[in-house]
């Protein structure tokens, strides 16, 4: 059996070289993202059968089936999908550009930078009663912009003749540091209720979504997604490293840019709707590697997957397990997610 | 080495130690209230229960004498685990040692309710120096064993594990968030003169013991080989360093919360004016510690005033530029 199958559209003009192992992971993947999500949409505190769920996604619902799946559990379910989506792939997109697979947005800062910004934006931009007197949509712009100024800001600080991974990592960690006492800092400034509400939203949660956060995520996903498809051979290329990437033609430093840029934005787009969840970024193209490989082609939708999984099942558990309180999804990502990362330590200790 | 004779660090001491109590005096007439330092001496020869004179006593005289203290505490644990670790960027902060005394803390408010301060105090030194085994045996994983990268990048795991645990527990624990969300900011406003009377008959005899083994650091420092065959008990002097770093560490977090970078910060300050000899590096890191968090505090009241800025925040500031500076210079070089 060949690894790889060809696919030609249009006499040739567009092909693909399509690696048939991950073809069959992923599809096998998105089986298990169906049926997290369906099994998601039917617990609660009233459960729905799975089958009824199908159902209603077909129009066939009860009143009260429709009103719990569409207006109660869908939304939260979407966004935590997407979230899921944008931290795994920017974490994909890190790793390759930075070639270090211990970074991650998390670690090097750039989710903090996203939080700085939707804590201030919660703050100018709330009126006494808590309620946004501006649209909604303009918060993830304010994520965005944090976590692209913190993302230039380590790529810039730990540049010297080039920049260093591990300086990159260790200068990611400093700032990070100082993210987190400034978002302290804004939520101490703000009413304590409001600090009560930032508190939940930073360690991460898809609690209170709502089918306006889907409407303005939903497009900015897939944007992003099929920009980042079409960059996956730029990844390819920076992951030879420098000089090797310059050799066979690439344009490293706009390259670098470009998919810091890229890997900014999914951050951002996450941590608008959802707040930090952490180590997702870090595991999911760690575990993607180890199913399909390095090329990037196949790690992407992978990691995609991956990261969808991890952030659904984090919310269904923090939702269902310690009932009626609801526990933040950024807990369960961060108490499997931590350990995880010590393994990733301890399995790299000898290069 | 800014200061190259004895004469001069000696000096050099003495100006630092002034400097410090002309600051923690500052710290008494500075502030939203205006005193003078008239008043202020009023308020201790001739209290008259005026409230400039209350504020003194109350407020200002605790955050005075705990920034001094929490300062010199921090410094000196941050030196020696720079010492210990040969890792620049090591300190009580940066290696989650502060984050897992918060969470211990966290946990002892919200699930255990606890509300003593002798309490308060053991809990965050079990919590500290759980952390710290818990890092130091992550960081020597395989077989070069200890290199400060793994010891940074595990500290900062761990200190995002328990940043985050502490912060789910506050979640579904709301009412413990009013009492300890100003201090997991790190501040030494508030503070009551007990909360320090509880760490001091600990952190005072393991600042003196640190000065006293200073000179074990130094010979430590040249390297295990060379400190074994010199006949020092290297095991025992890590050990007994490694009980100072908590006791230092969980007392500063025990009474101001996790104040960021005066660990770092300070030691590397100190080592630029005396040199390499922790005979000179520690003392000169309790008092310029000190003298760091006393003047970040003052700058906290005034920055957004009517308002506060915790402290923490302050120096996150303050130490960030310098963090930065050392990770561009890197590891390997002094």
């Amino acid at each position: 059996m060949k690894k790889y199958f060809r696919l030609r559209l249009g006499s040739d003009k567009i092909s693909f070289l399509i690696d048939k192992k991950a073809l069959i992971t992923s599809l096998i993947l998105l089986v298990i993202v169906l049926t997290i999500f369906i099994f998601s949409t039917s617990i609660g505190e009233v459960i729905i059968s799975p089958l009824n769920v199908v159902k209603t996604f077909f129009g066939y619902g009860n009143e009260m089936e429709n009103l719990f799946v569409y207006s109660f559990r869908l939304p939260r379910i979407i966004i935590a999908l997407l979230v899921g989506i944008c931290l795994a792939v920017a974490g994909a997109i890190l790793q390759g550009l930075i070639r270090n697979p211990l970074a991650s947005p998390d670690i090097i800062g750039i989710t903090g930078g996203g939080s700085v910004a939707v804590v201030v934006f919660l703050m100018l931009f709330s009126n006494k009663n808590n309620a946004l007197t501006v649209s909604i949509e303009w918060m993830p712009v304010a994520a965005f912009i944090g976590t692209t100024i913190i993302g230039l800001l380590v790529y810039l600080l730990s540049w010297k003749n080039g920049s260093s991974s591990i300086r990159l990592v260790l200068i990611g960690i400093g700032l990070s540091m100082l993210t987190q006492s400034l978002t302290t800092l804004f939520m101490i400034k703000g009413p304590i209720y409001q600090a009560a509400q930032a508190n939940v939203w930073i360690t991460g949660t898809v609690y209170a979504s709502t089918w306006e956060h889907v409407r303005v995520l939903l497009p900015v996903v897939i944007i992003l997604l099929l920009v980042s498809l079409i960059s996956v051979r730029r990844v390819n290329i920076q992951e030879l490293g420098d000089e090797l990437a310059t050799g066979v033609g690439s344009a490293v430093q706009k390259n670098r840019l470009f998919l810091l840029i890229l890997s900014t934005a999914l951050t951002g787009s996450a941590v608008a709707f959802a707040g930090a969840i952490g180590f997702v970024g870090l595991m999911a193209p760690h575990i993607a590697r180890r199913l399909v490989g390095s090329s990037f082609g196949a790690l992407l939708p992978v990691s995609a997957l991956i990261g969808a999984i991890l952030v659904m099942v984090a919310d269904l558990i923090g939702r269902t397990l310690f009932s009626p309180l609801e526990v933040p999804a950024g807990v369960f990502t961060a108490a499997i997610g931590a350990p995880y990362f010590i393994y990733l330590l301890y399995k790299s200790r000898n290069n | 080495m800014v200061l190259k004779s004895n004469q001069l660090k000696i000096f050099g001491l003495i100006i630092g130690i002034i400097l410090l109590i002309v600051l923690m005096f500052g710290s008494l007439i500075l502030g939203y209230t205006d005193t003078s330092w008239k008043l202020a001496y009023e308020a201790f020869t001739s209290f008259d229960g005026s409230n400039e004179h209350i504020i003194i006593q109350n407020v200002r005289l605790p955050r005075s004498l705990i920034g001094a203290v929490v300062g010199a505490c921090l410094a000196v644990a941050g030196a020696l685990m720079q010492a210990l670790t040969k890792n620049p960027l090591a300190s009580p902060d940066v290696f989650g040692i502060s984050a897992g005394a918060g969470f211990f803390l966290v946990i002892g408010v919200s699930i255990f309710y606890v509300d003593s301060l002798q309490a308060f105090t053991w809990i965050a030194f079990a919590g500290a120096a759980f952390t710290a085994f818990v890092v130091y045996f992550i960081g020597s994983f395989g077989r070069e064993g200890l290199t400060p990268m793994k010891l940074t990048l595990a500290g900062a795991a761990m200190a995002g594990l328990f940043a985050s645990l502490t912060q789910g527990l506050l979640v579904v624990n709301e009412s413990a968030l009013d009492q300890v969300l100003f201090w997991l900011a790190g501040s030494v406003q508030g503070r009551k003169l007990e909360s320090l009377h509880t760490i001091l008959p600990y952190v005072i005899p393991a600042l003196i013991i640190s000065m006293i083994m200073a000179q074990k650091i130094n010979v430590l420092t040249m390297g295990e080989a060379v400190a074994k065959g010199l006949g020092q008990r290297t095991g025992f002097v890590k050990i007994l360093a490694a009980l100072i770093i908590i006791v230092l560490g969980g007392g500063a977090v025990a009474v101001a919360g996790p104040i960021s970078f005066i660990g770092i910060v300070i030691p590397h300050f100190a080592r630029f004016l005396v040199g390499h000899d922790h005979r000179w590096i520690i003392p000169y890191s309790a008092v310029l510690g000190g003298a760091l968090l006393v003047i970040a505090d003052i700058l906290a009241r005034f920055i957004i005033m009517p308002e506060e800025v915790p402290v923490g925040v302050m120096t996150a500031l303050i130490g960030t530029p310098v963090f930065v500076y050392i990770a561009r210079r890197g590891f390997g070089q002094k």
